[in-house]
């Protein structure tokens, strides 16, 4: 039996559906239509009135899960694209998270975000969110990039009492497999080594991960042992296993499909040159996604984002340094 | 037009108005003092409409008030004490201090505390009415107050909608007090009334004169009714006008002359007064009792408030997460 990435997102709502009365899905064809990308497949069916196909209105979404939350429910809320979340952006940064801030009353609500670029997807299906909302204090922002981890790291932001963005790789949807989903997991906030090196550090996160990991083993061809840390999490950031993995290498290289200014790598880079400048035998470096809107053509996208070639160029160069 | 309304129940609702416009009076003396962090928002002229929501709610149900709805929030059950905790800054208040003015609410008793951004808690309500239908509690209703300038956001037209998909029990209430901050109802909105709105979305709709509290009373019992029978969203939209600046710093020297001598520029706390006086036959000294016995539970409450002091910076606790380990260390980067 193999799982895809989609299909654990699935089995995660189908599961949280099953055991907790108070989640329901709401969002655009979720319902019997199942979902532009079939994450709600079946689900209608399966838990009747509990899988609610929405109006074209982010906004109304959001504040209406903020309503529910506030009634003991978890709602998941689910963005056709990542893209349109800026429509209901208002009620995500102004109401959602600062709701148990303003009020002691818990926001526990999970907006899932099908993210990131896929071949032909252009400006408007293919953004990467996820700095955006973690620049605002009361959210949680998580990362996925395994099968397991869509898996339990949804389940887990469902449960929390805070509100999640969940930031889903559609490039991971149909790509990615594993053999069955997991027991047990690490904890949302907790990154994880995805491959263990001593002469230099890459931070990354979702669909990224794997482009640095096949970097990664091209280097290796040339002796280089380079450490590959999964961030799992963008809000909170772990930052003493991204300290402890730097003073292991001494250099630091963090890699994200998200636009340059600002965003996760400089904060990565912020902590670890304030926290830990002593650690370092070179200047971090980091690479991001050109800073234009997203290309629609596929040769063009191939260049926009970081790709394993373009991880190993810079890589080979922070070496040398 | 008007069925007869309870004289007890007359009497409450004016009682009702009549706090919340002696606590705006004292709340605007305490700005003018320089005793106010911040702004100072009041409801004056607006009391009529406000009270009629609040007092057309039950234990359960919701309510997201607005900012001149200080009536209405007395009448759905919040405490002179707490609205002035809210005001002047105190810890103890609703919103311990990290919030002020009108934004203030306590949501586990389905008083929904508003946000700056206009039309953004009418989905909140619907939310709420779509759980409580999830959990099995179809009694409840919920009310939502906005003014006439948040019928041109987009969070107004979606959650409008999303209401009337859902056929939810939502009582959307319009004061439409003919400026929005500055802005007059000419540069706002083109359509003739703004209850066409609503007729877009298959919204019923009820229109009734602000000033005219008996009015208000029996168009927002007949509205609730209707929700609470299943009859889905009823938005009602009350004409009347705002006699006060947006905020205290406002001298609303923009509001034309004309509208104040028409009709709409009616005091609604002097209309009432009228009705009690010559229709429910009240003798004057009764009111004035009441005014007397109100503005001492006010001045009391001012310098309980005045005494509690301010939070604490150094003990506050600042965690924006319920989750708390989850939190980011503090100034992670500058240890």
């Amino acid at each position: 039996m193999s799982i895809t990435y989609l299909e654990a997102i699935r089995e995660a709502q189908a599961y949280l559906l099953r055991n907790d009365p108070s989640v329901y899905i709401y969002g655009q064809d979720v319902g019997a239509f199942g979902g532009a990308f079939k994450a709600t497949k079946n689900l209608a069916k399966e838990f009747p009135g509990r899988v609610i196909d929405a109006p074209i209105s982010e906004d109304a979404m959001v504040g209406s899960a903020v309503g529910a939350a506030i009634e003991g429910m978890r709602p998941i809320i689910e963005m056709q694209f990542a893209d349109f979340s800026t429509v209901g952006f208002n009620q995500v940064v102004n109401q959602a998270a600062t709701l148990f801030w303003r009020t002691e009353v818990p926001c526990p609500l999970t907006l899932r975000l099908p993210s990131g670029g896929t071949s032909g997807g252009g400006p408007f299906h293919s953004q990467c969110l996820e700095s955006i909302y973690a620049r605002f204090p009361g959210l949680i922002v998580c990362t996925p990039a395994t099968v397991e981890d869509a898996y339990s790291m949804l389940i887990e932001s469902v449960m929390l009492n805070d509100p999640v963005i969940f930031c889903e790789h559609k490039y991971l949807y149909f790509h990615l497999k594993a053999d069955s989903l997991p027991q047990e997991a690490l904890p949302i906030g907790k990154a994880r080594i995805a491959r263990e090196g001593r002469d230099m550090t890459i931070v990354t996160y979702s669909a990224m991960l794997h482009e640095c990991l096949e970097a990664a083993a091209e280097m290796a061809q040339d002796g280089a042992e380079i450490e590959v840390v999964d961030l799992r999490t963008v809000k909170p950031i772990d930052t003493d296993t991204i300290i402890a993995s730097v003073a292991r290498t001494g250099r630091l290289l963090c890699v994200a499909e998200e636009w340059p200014w600002g965003g996760v790598n400089a904060e990565v880079i912020s902590r670890v040159v304030a926290e830990g400048f002593n650690l370092l035998d070179a200047p971090p470096q980091r690479i991001n996604a050109k800073d234009t809107p997203i290309p629609y053509h596929p040769d063009l996208w191939s260049v926009h984002r970081p790709t394993a070639q373009s991880i190993v160029a810079t890589a080979r160069q922070l070496l040398r340094n | 037009m008007n069925h007869q309304i309870d004289r007890k129940r007359f009497e409450r609702a004016y009682r009702y108005m009549l706090t919340a416009r002696i606590l705006d009076e004292r709340l605007a003396q305490l700005y003018r003092g320089g005793n106010v962090y911040g702004g100072v928002f009041l409801g004056k002229g607006q009391e009529a409409l406000s009270v009629s929501v609040g007092i057309s709610l039950d234990k359960g149900d919701v309510f997201a008030p607005l900012i001149r709805d200080g009536a209405g929030r007395l009448a759905f059950g919040e405490t002179i004490l707490d609205a002035l905790r809210n005001c002047l800054g105190s810890p103890l208040g609703p919103m311990r201090a990290r919030d002020g003015n009108v934004h203030r609410g306590k949501p586990r008793e389905g008083y929904i505390p508003m946000i700056s951004h206009l039309g953004a808690n009418i989905s909140v309500v619907n939310g709420a009415l779509m759980a409580k239908r999830m959990k099995g509690e179809t009694k409840q209703i919920g009310a939502a107050c906005i003014g006439d300038g948040a019928t041109s956001t987009g969070a107004f037209h979606e959650a409008l909608n999303q209401a009337a998909i859902e056929k939810l029990p939502l009582l959307l209430v319009i004061a439409n007090n003919q400026y929005a901050y500055s802005t007059p109802t000419s540069a706002q909105f083109a359509c003739k009334e703004l209850s066409l709105k609503a007729q877009g979305y298959g919204v019923s709709t009820h229109d009734v004169d602000g000033t005219d509290l008996k009015a208000c009373m029996t168009t927002l019992e007949k509205a609730a009714a209707l929700a609470r029978a299943g009859e889905g969203p009823q938005l009602i939209v009350a004409e009347l006008l705002r006699l006060c600046g947006h905020g205290e710093h406002d001298d609303a020297q923009y509001i034309s002359p004309k509208i104040k001598a028409s009709k709409v520029g009616r005091d609604c706390m002097d209309e009432a007064k009228k009705t009690l006086l010559k229709e429910y036959q009240y003798p004057e000294k009764d009111l004035d009792q009441w005014t007397t016995e109100t503005t001492d539970e006010i001045n009391q409450a001012i310098r309980q408030v005045q005494q509690e002091g301010g939070p604490d910076p150094f003990t506050h606790n600042w965690k924006a997460l319920a989750t708390r380990e989850l939190c980011e260390p503090l100034g992670s980067s500058t240890l």
